[in-house]
């Protein structure tokens, strides 16, 4: 066995938390810290880049596989990646260290925890999407729950402690069922690791309820309609550091449950549960669009669009087509950066100006040009206008459904529509018009290091948008396989039935 | 005559018991001394237990006594656990005036119960061990006598232990009545076919041990003595006849009662659902920490319960797991509270924690992660501990009881989450002082960091435990 590169990539934060744990203490002069965190974090990025350039692209299988004994034998700590997880891992390698560099602005007081909280919540994230063992994933699923909660909770806003309860026990309540559907996949195969589960395959009897068990949980974390009340609660109160990480990446843990195990442990139960998936879907579509329509806080309409946006990414998986699954894969990473950037835009206006209320704004094109510049671009990604990621993820979902079924994809097409609308006026709200506010107009234009942290995110938005290849070649080989072990299922289980 | 070698232990522990009592007879302000003795006796019993644990099982004494895996590892984590509890009150006693020479011996005299308990193998040894630690602990609870809700713990406990004591004792004698022998082995080979008396008898008996454990419907008891004792005593209360009580509910139900599973399983399945929705939405209520980690207690006895429930050998060995971390989750706990000092004074209730995690950040960051782990929350020891169970549960297919336990696992975890609300998120209140002595601070440290970094290598206590068969 090499070098275990996945270890030290998950790793690496928590071991650079301890370090931040031993410098001087947070009064006045905390910026070795923050530059400890930073140093940490923008290694553990260039580690990844380094994962994804020996990367075979063109494999099947998963790569850098380390398997241990870890729980008395019967259960490996085992992780490894395939092209599809390593796109998450580079996504939260390159979110953490920009929201490191935003800290500064929005957490006055603990910056040493706070830092803290985010490395150790890095550690779980790359876990979610490196583990190979259904415990191990549990095990690092469930563990983020903590740092998101105390990140909330501490340095939120004025309903932080009801949101922060909110967030944690809806998360918990749905992975509870997700563990004994797991402890149950023990008992009836003999193993929790996935390799070999996808070659033994479930028995089709019980697929049906574990199925539903995971579904509750990564319903729940996706969030789908009914059970994305959480969402916009947690969003509003959490800082917005808390507020990116959770959109960018926390969201996306359950999209990525969803194609690694739902799909390839259950696929029997998935074809069943097809509809059910498209409903839920459609309505978080179309109802959570209507609803950020009516916000009159920025950061909750950009929650209730999160959750319209991965409507999106779940009706794209359940379309089980090569498009859709690509697709749902390339608007989450889409969603990771565009939304982080959203989320870091209306930090930007609400620290100078200490509201998230939309008509206190109005006309700050003529007073930030540049911050108008840079949240165009990202109202436009959210929107999905050619050129952006935004447009290809939408795009290919869209033809993955219509090829399956053409109401869904006309019903999801509207939806497109109204994230046109609620994204256009926000974005005319805020930036055009006239200033109605005399005191908007002491607001300085952006500093450097929002600067730094907006055209990080405006560079991979608008290339990827233009040119995708790079990210389309490492999934595509992973989702065919995916699919390839998908219909093999499927053709099995009604060659048995006959 | 030899087989005095095997209960070198118990000879030592009862010999210590009397020469402390002399001494303290006969020398004058000898509290301090006798505490620290008897902490040097407790750590010289372990380490004869330890000695005898290579050896293979052993019956002694016309087989009313029985040296094997479990007696051995229950013993090795009680009296272990019992150094931890001397260790972490010393202070606390002398602080509230109880340090006295009764103290300690009461405290030995009721391990020394609790390893006759645990080894017996007759209804009538294991009766003379449980009374034994009864007896001292009545005395424990009402110690702070000046205090009106001690002596009030004290009376209640030994009023309601004594009608429990009463019922297992029916419960005994019927059992003999109708297997004609109080030796474990003879009863399991006797009571082959079924007959009413026996079944009677199991139910008498499971009653007596599930109060002694505070299992629902039987816990009453524990919210009122855990908040009336002296918080030392509380700790002791919370760990040791639990340790105890679990290691004899595992003897009756898999040797005499073997082979009457299907007779007893609903009852402890019953117990074990009751105690962990209970224990969970109870706790939601309480003020006082101690209150509240006695309705914690009920419902993880609920768990531990659980793994018996499933009559197999992973089910037992989920159980004493479950007991060995959650005895490292309480010690850490109330170390913490211990910490919780001001001017000569403790503070007990949820709101004095509030806004602890500025000036205490390490003391707040250590309940955090005990909090945390006795909601069983990943990666923390308390997550294993449940996990074992839930293995275990569900190889029986026992669904109903995995997901309702589960489903209690979220209720508990709200007022954990209160507590840490209280600690991080509420205003800063209180101050309290930061020097504290050395056994408190090495027990919280060694236990929080158990509890942190049981994830790395899970598989210790596991290998362990995985010796103990009894099917």
């Amino acid at each position: 066995m090499n070098f275990p590169i996945l270890s030290s990539l998950i790793l690496l934060p928590t071991i650079g938390a301890l370090f931040i744990l031993f410098t001087k203490s947070s009064s006045g002069k905390y910026q070795s810290s923050k530059y400890l965190a930073l140093f940490i974090s923008l290694a553990n990025f260039l580690l990844s880049l380094y994962l994804w350039y020996v990367f075979d692209k063109n494999s099947i299988d998963f790569q850098f596989v380390e398997n241990r004994e870890w729980l008395s034998g019967f259960i490996n700590y085992k992780v490894g990646i395939d092209g599809i997880s390593i796109l998450f891992v580079i996504l939260t390698t390159f979110i953490t260290p920009i929201c490191i560099i935003s800290v500064n602005a929005t957490i006055k007081n603990r910056l040493k925890d706070f830092l803290i909280a985010i490395l150790i919540m890095e550690t779980f994230m790359i876990g979610v999407f490196c583990s190979l063992d259904l415990v191990v994933f549990y095990l690092f699923f469930e563990a983020g729950l903590i740092p998101m909660f105390l990140i909330i909770g501490i340095w939120g806003g004025e309903r932080r402690v009801y949101s922060a309860f909110k967030f944690f026990l809806y998360t918990l309540l749905g992975s509870v069922l997700m563990l004994v559907a797991i402890i149950s996949i023990y008992w009836i195969t003999g193993t929790t690791d996935v390799e070999k589960l996808y070659e033994l395959g479930i028995k089709a009897e019980y697929q049906n309820l574990l199925w539903l068990a995971f579904f509750s949980s990564f319903a729940v974390k996706t969030p789908m309609w009914p059970v994305h009340t959480w969402l916009p609660d947690a969003h509003v109160e959490a800082p917005t550091v808390g507020s990116v990480l959770l959109a960018a990446i926390l969201l996306k843990m359950a999209g990525y449950g969803f194609i690694r195990f739902s799909i390839g442990l259950f696929p029997i139960a998935s074809e069943n549960f097809t509809i059910l998936v498209y409903i839920l879907s459609l309505i978080a579509i179309i109802y959570t669009s209507l609803v950020a329509l009516m916000q009159e806080d920025m950061k909750k309409l950009i929650a209730y669009s999160s959750v319209a946006h991965m409507g999106f990414v779940t009706l794209g998986i359940f379309t089980m087509t090569q498009q859709g699954i690509e697709g749902s894969i390339f608007q989450m990473i889409s969603h990771g950066l565009v939304s982080a950037a959203l989320f870091l835009s209306v930090g930007v206006v609400y620290e100078r100006h200490h509201t998230r209320l939309i008509n206190k704004y109005g006309g700050l094109v003529s007073i930030m040009p540049r911050y108008a510049i840079v949240f165009m671009v990202f109202t436009l990604g959210a929107l999905g206008l050619p050129g952006t990621t935004g447009f290809i993820g939408e795009f290919l979902i869209l033809m993955g459904a219509f090829e399956k079924n053409i109401l869904v994809a006309m019903i999801a097409s509207l939806g497109v529509i109204l994230g046109a609308a609620y994204m256009l006026w926000l974005f005319k709200r805020v930036v055009f018009g006239e200033i109605n506010n005399q005191e908007l107009k002491t607001m300085k234009d952006l500093k450097t290091f929002e600067i730094i942290t907006l055209s990080a995110l405006v560079i991979p938005i608008l290339f990827f948008g233009f040119y995708p290849e790079p990210l389309m070649n490492s999934i595509e080989a992973s989702v065919e396989n995916t699919l390839n072990m998908y219909n093999f299922d499927l053709i099995n289980s009604l060659a048995s039935k006959d | 005559m030899e087989n005095f070698q095997y209960i070198l232990p118990e000879i030592f522990i009862s010999v210590s018991i009397m020469l402390f009592l002399l001494v303290g007879v006969f020398k004058k302000n000898s509290a301090s001394l006798i505490y620290n003795l008897s902490n040097i006796s407790l750590i010289i019993l372990l380490a004869l237990i330890i000695n005898l644990s290579s050896l293979d099982t052993i019956y002694l004494f016309n087989n009313s006594y029985l040296i094997d895996n479990l007696s051995n590892y229950m013993k090795i984590i009680l009296v272990g656990s019992g150094i931890f509890v001397m260790l972490t009150g010393s202070k606390y006693i002398q602080v509230i005036n109880l340090n006295k020479i009764e103290y300690p011996i009461l405290i030995l005299s009721s391990i020394l119960g609790m390893m006759i308990m645990i080894s017996s193998n007759d209804l009538i040894v294991f009766y003379m061990g449980l009374e034994l630690q009864s007896l001292a602990l009545y005395v424990l609870a009402s110690f702070n006598r000046d205090n009106l809700l001690s002596t009030e713990s004290g009376l209640k406990y030994f009023v309601l232990s004594a009608l429990s004591s009463g019922l297992l004792l029916y419960g005994c004698s019927l059992t003999y009545g109708f297997s004609e022998s109080t030796n474990f082995d003879q009863i399991l080979i006797n009571s082959t076919e079924f007959n009413y008396g026996t079944t009677f008898g199991i139910v008498f008996i499971l009653v007596g041990l599930a109060f002694k454990i505070s299992a629902v419907p039987f816990h009453m008891w524990a919210p009122d003595v855990y908040q009336g004792s002296p918080t030392s005593v509380t700790l002791f209360f919370a760990i040791l006849p639990k340790i105890a009580a679990l290691s004899v509910f595992i003897k009756f139900l898999y040797t005499p009662f073997a082979n009457m599973n299907d007779q007893w399983q609903t009852i402890i399945v019953f117990i074990s659902i009751a105690s962990m929705m209970f224990g969970a939405v109870a706790a939601i209520g309480q003020k006082n920490l101690k209150r509240l980690i006695a309705y914690s207690s009920i419902s993880h006895m609920g768990y531990a319960l659980a793994g018996l429930a499933t009559v197999s050998n992973q089910g037992i060995q989920s159980s004493i797991t479950y007991i060995s971390i959650y005895l490292v989750m309480n010690l850490a706990f109330f170390s913490c509270l211990f910490m919780l000092k001001r001017n000569d004074k403790y503070y007990e209730n949820i709101e004095d924690l509030s806004g602890l995690s500025k000036k205490h950040p390490i003391l707040s960051f250590s309940l955090l992660i005990v909090l945390f782990s006795l909601a069983g929350i990943p990666p923390l020891a308390g997550f294993f501990a449940k996990f074992y169970v839930f293995l275990a549960v569900i190889e029986q297919s026992m669904y109903f009881l995995a997901i309702v336990g589960l489903l209690a696992t979220v209720v508990a975890a709200f007022y954990y989450l209160r507590i840490i609300k209280i600690i991080y998120f509420d205003p800063e209140k209180e101050e309290y002082e930061t020097s504290h002595n050395l056994g408190l601070k090495i027990t919280l440290a060694i236990s929080t960091i158990f509890i942190l970094a049981y994830f790395i290598y899970p598989s210790g206590i596991t290998e362990i435990v995985s010796k103990i068969t009894m099917i």
